[in-house]
């Protein structure tokens, strides 16, 4: 499913360059979890971003689902972002002018792949279904990132990305969701790809990896 | 691929669903842009539509005629002789009547005879004549050709008849498209008749072909070659007209200063949406195409409101402006609208040419942004801390174009150049300046409060740079327009006083009535002195010019100013051996004490050296005044054009009863110093009653911009005013914190704009003045009007606040307290 090849990453700052990732291989294969640790600034966001295709590694390869990312120009990495895979932020990041049933809607929309049955299944299993006609802003921290996580789901993508979901919410309301996620990521025979600093819930995930530096230095696979 | 886009435009579109009033805050500014260019063109177009009517009625611009040596009416002898020459002239006799309207309003109007048959066939009136019933319009009654918006304006429909406030009934009336507006067209007989000119013509309209080579006249024809001056309308207004749509395109700058403020916060606001988009697989060309999509629309929104309105705007302004032409140049303008839908589309593309420019701006500074920046919620401001030292170092640049431009600038163009280099220098300065005068308050504050108001006053100033940018402009136009028309009304008013030195003027009609006057005004023991005064219409250089000639009277030396002169000029004059000549003759053909002005008469050249020069505002033609007794040499057979009296001031009712007894005088005929005081000031008055319409709206326009930043910063001002009110501040405290902060940036905005108001005031006076109409006026300082202007200004911008203010008054503390929830 997701293939991560000698990857490096840097970026300019004043004091010069800053290596964030150094040489990073991972795979993930089809229907499997995977948590990705590390202290702040180890670059497990920056790999996850690179993976998303939102930024552009300066060597290395991904590739997803058989598809590299190496070499792709702005608009295909655009479809790829549309089509194969899905993010879910820790702002949340909805739109805060629609309601949430268009907010749930979103992603397929784009794609081309709105299915209501599956929306309507995802909206029910998401204890949205009587929360269709708000706004986001009339939404809990938690409801919130359900819309989120919905919205990913929608779309139903190989590769599922989260930056931190539970980042915003308390411990109940970050297992209710985490719960739900990690369900939900299995009804869609998506893999998932997440980032988190908190060991109890990489914990529910297949496997665990560690960076530091910009390398792996832990893996739970033996 | 459209049904993605369709989604990506309705979901930027569903932003201006969740903010109303922002959006029609941009709607606003589009439509008040648009609005005020397109009324201010559709006056333009309107004029130059009735010039070109009237220049085109016999003729290419350059028509040729015959005429008398004075241009008075001559016998109509002289086109039998001529026709029976062989020479292809067609006879003109024009006047001015006054007709009574229905509702008993008089209105004067030019009646102009001609003969169909013979007119030259070049002119718009063959073709006319070719579709109508020529006959009807030969034989009595006659007909009375008239434009249909004019007799749309006197309220008479085709088919009426109406009565000259002479006693006549002119032939019923017949709407035609081609004649010119304020002119009747009729039969030369009937028109004889009307205008009491039996067996008089005042010009002979000569086929183009024949007239090319200028054939001398037969010898017992005393007329002169020359060529109709309706063509010279287009000259002499070009100036007028440029003013106006300066004004235009400053109020439509203005308006799109609204434009992208609203479309820049908006931006600002969606920072989120677009990552989102962005990262959900939307490429940067489809939220490109959906952005400028969306703009398309505000475009066509705004910009159909601003082109309906402008047509309002100028529907009230056409009289007045239709008016003031009349006064300054003798043009007819139709006082009602008509526009071609070209106006109507120019209007609409220059609405969205006007969005893409605003607006575009954003959009491509967003797109330039790494998707992943748009994450950061200092991105932006980042940016807009960038693009205010960029604006600086621009704003520098243009004000040195403008200082090189003040030395090398020859023309109206680059006058209106300077203009704008001076305005939008100052304007792109601004951002900068108040930020090192804010950060020169924080430096001087004492307390932890204090030094927060500065400190936040300087972080306000990205998001509300462009509106403070609009306040400046629209406050230094106010200012400087303002200076030069008081200016010009202080000088113009006394100017008036000294040269209408005269207390009864009138015009004889005819060299007979003048002799008989000037006879009976002798034997009147109340008639201190008299002044008769001959004139010819000319051209010095191809620059149309009035000479007029003045007998010897020391009332001359004594009460006609002159700018500068030779010693002894007005002796010299008497004597034959110079002319005064007009300042913007002068200016205009570069002409300087002591050289010489060759003019072209009958009896040949006529060489005069230049003796002085006086000012003679609001005259577009030239003039020059040479003695009576060298110009009656000149050309033999003048007629006296007009008489001055010098009467006891207690006999002038008498007097004037007298002679409208004895003369039939009347109307514009005979007339009182004071009653002409009256008409030059209403003139005046009309003239500039569209610039300071123009001006109040620019001000009302930029007020409307800093309510729209005001707005759409206001959920921005919460998160920043909320860890003060957690630190112990009231909200009713933050609200006069932030009512201080927006009133000591319009202050401090203000106080700028004097200068720079001052500096377009002198680049009015001193550059486009000069270079428009050939004058220039004394310099005047007005206080008091800047002070009134900085206090309106304040007053908007109080207005402008209230209600972003009053939010924060109301404001509870849940929502305070989600600030945080936002932030954390």
């Amino acid at each position: 499913m997701l293939e991560v090849s000698t990857l490096t990453k840097s970026y300019q700052n004043p004091q010069g360059p800053l290596q964030v990732l150094n040489g990073v291989d991972l795979r993930l294969t089809a229907g499997h979890t995977l948590a990705l640790m590390g202290e702040s600034g180890s670059g497990k966001s920056t790999l996850l971003h690179l993976v998303a295709g939102l930024d552009q590694a300066d060597a290395g390869e991904i590739k997803v689902a058989g598809t590299s990312l190496t070499g792709l120009g702005e608009a295909a990495r655009a479809a790829y972002r549309r089509d194969r895979v899905a993010v879910i932020f820790q702002q949340f990041n909805l739109v805060p002018s629609l309601k949430v049933a268009d907010n749930l809607a979103f992603q397929a929309r784009l794609a081309g792949r709105e299915d209501t049955a599956w929306l309507a299944l995802l909206a029910e299993r998401l204890g949205l279904a009587s929360l269709l006609d708000r706004y986001p802003e009339q939404l809990s921290g938690g409801q919130q990132q359900r819309v989120a996580v919905g919205r990913a789901l929608a779309v139903r993508p190989p590769l599922i990305l989260a930056d931190e979901p539970t980042g915003n919410l308390d411990e109940h309301t970050a297992d209710e969701v985490m719960t739900l996620l990690l369900e939900l990521v299995r009804e869609a025979e998506s893999s998932l790809l997440m980032v988190t600093h908190s060991a109890r819930l990489a914990a529910r995930l297949d496997r665990q990896v560690t960076l530091s530096a910009g390398r792996i230095v832990g893996d739970s696979l033996p | 691929m459209i049904e993605r886009l369709g989604w990506v435009l309705r979901t930027l579109l569903s932003h201006w669903r969740r903010h109303p009033l922002q959006g029609v805050c941009l709607l606003v500014g589009l439509w008040l842009a648009t609005g005020l260019w397109t009324g201010v063109q559709a006056l333009n177009e309107q004029a130059r539509d009735s010039y070109d009517r009237a220049a085109g009625l016999f003729g290419e611009d350059n028509q040729s005629v015959l005429v008398s040596p004075g241009n008075q009416p001559f016998d109509q002898e002289y086109f039998v002789t001529l026709r029976r020459a062989g020479w292809p002239v067609s006879p003109v006799l024009q006047g001015s009547v006054t007709l009574n309207g229905p509702d008993g309003a008089a209105t004067r109007l030019r009646l102009t005879g001609i003969e169909p048959l013979s007119v030259p066939e070049q002119g718009s009136v063959v073709g006319t004549i070719q579709q109508v019933d020529l006959v009807g319009f030969l034989v009595p009654p006659g007909r009375t050709w008239i434009a249909p918006d004019t007799l749309a304006e006197l309220g008479l429909s085709s088919g009426d008849t109406a009565q000259l406030a002479n006693g006549h009934a002119l032939p019923p009336l017949q709407s035609l498209a081609a004649v010119p507006p304020g002119m009747l067209l009729v039969d030369i007989g009937v028109a004889q008749r009307m205008l009491d000119q039996s067996g008089r013509l005042s010009q002979l309209l000569v086929e183009g072909a024949f007239a090319a080579n200028q054939p001398p006249l037969p010898e017992q024809v005393a007329l002169r070659w020359d060529v109709r001056d309706e063509g010279d309308l287009q000259r002499l207004t070009d100036s007028f007209h440029m003013n106006l749509t300066a004004l235009g395109l400053l109020a439509f700058i203005v308006g799109l200063f609204i434009v992208h403020a609203a479309a820049g916060l908006a931006m600002e606001q969606r920072r989120g949406l677009l990552q989102t988009l962005r990262a959900c697989g939307t490429s940067l060309r489809l939220v490109v195409c959906a952005l400028l999509l969306e703009l398309l629309v505000l475009a066509l929104v705004g910009g159909s409101l601003g082109v309906l309105s402008g047509f309002a705007l100028a529907s009230l302004l056409v009289g007045d402006l239709a008016a003031s032409l009349r006064g300054l140049y003798g043009a007819q303008v139709a006082g009602q609208l008509v526009l071609d839908s070209q106006w109507w589309l120019t209007g609409l593309a220059m609405s969205l040419a006007g969005t893409l420019l605003a607006g575009g701006s954003s959009v491509l500074k967003a797109m330039r942004m790494p998707v992943l920046a748009w994450a950061r919620p200092q991105a932006w401001r980042d940016a807009q801390a960038r693009s205010i030292r960029r604006l600086a170092i621009m704003g520098v640049l243009l004000l040195l174009v403008a200082g090189i431009l003040i030395y090398v600038g020859e023309s109206l163009l680059t006058g209106f150049m300077l203009l704008g280099c001076l305005l939008l220098g100052a304007a792109w300065l601004l951002p900068l300046v108040l930020s090192l005068l804010l950060r020169g308050g924080r430096k001087l504050a004492r307390s932890p409060l204090g030094h927060w108001f500065w400190a936040d006053s300087q972080q306000q100033l990205s998001g509300l740079s462009l509106a403070l940018m609009a306040l400046l402009l629209a406050l230094a136009a106010n200012i400087g327009v303002g200076s030069m028309t008081e200016g010009f009304r202080l000088t113009f008013t006394s100017w008036l006083d000294q040269r209408l030195a005269a207390d009864l003027y009138l015009r004889p009609e005819s060299q007979a009535q003048a002799d008989s006057i000037e006879q009976w005004l002798s034997r009147q023991p109340s008639v201190q002195a008299q002044l008769p005064s001959w004139q010819v219409q000319s051209r010095v250089r191809d620059w149309p010019t009035e000479v007029s000639g003045v007998i010897d009277h020391p009332l001359y030396a004594r009460r006609w100013p002159l700018i500068e002169a030779v010693p002894g000029a007005w002796d010299q004059l008497a004597q034959g051996r110079g002319a005064v000549i007009s300042e913007q003759l002068a200016y205009r053909l570069d002409i300087e004490l002591g050289d010489a002005i060759e003019l072209e008469t009958p009896d040949g050249i006529w060489t005069l050296p230049v003796l002085g020069r006086y000012a003679d505002y609001g005259n577009p033609k030239g003039q020059l005044l040479v003695s009576a007794e060298q110009l009656n040499q000149r050309w033999p057979g003048l007629e006296v054009s007009s008489i001055g009296l010098l009467v006891d001031e207690a006999a002038i009712s008498d007097l004037v009863a007298g002679l409208q007894d004895n003369f039939e005088l009347g109307g514009f005929s005979l007339i009182d110093q004071a009653a002409l005081k009256r008409y030059s000031q209403q003139v005046f008055e009309q003239t500039f009653s569209a610039t300071a319409a123009l001006n109040t709206l620019t001000l009302g326009v930029a007020a409307v911009a800093l309510f729209t930043s005001l707005l759409s910063l206001a959920d921005a001002r919460l998160s920043q005013l909320a860890p003060l009110w957690a630190m112990g501040l009231r909200p009713s405290r933050l609200a006069w914190l932030s009512l201080a902060q927006m009133l000591m940036l319009a202050t401090l905005t203000c106080v700028l704009a004097i200068p720079v108001g001052l500096a377009l005031a002198w680049c009015l006076v001193e550059v486009v003045n000069v270079q428009a109409f050939g004058w220039r006026l004394p310099w005047h300082w007005f206080p008091f009007q800047w002070l009134t202007l900085a206090g309106f200004a304040l007053l908007a911008v109080l207005l402008a606040s209230i209600s972003p203010v009053w939010r924060i008054v109301r404001v509870g503390p849940t929502q305070l307290l989600r600030q945080f929830a936002h932030n954390a």
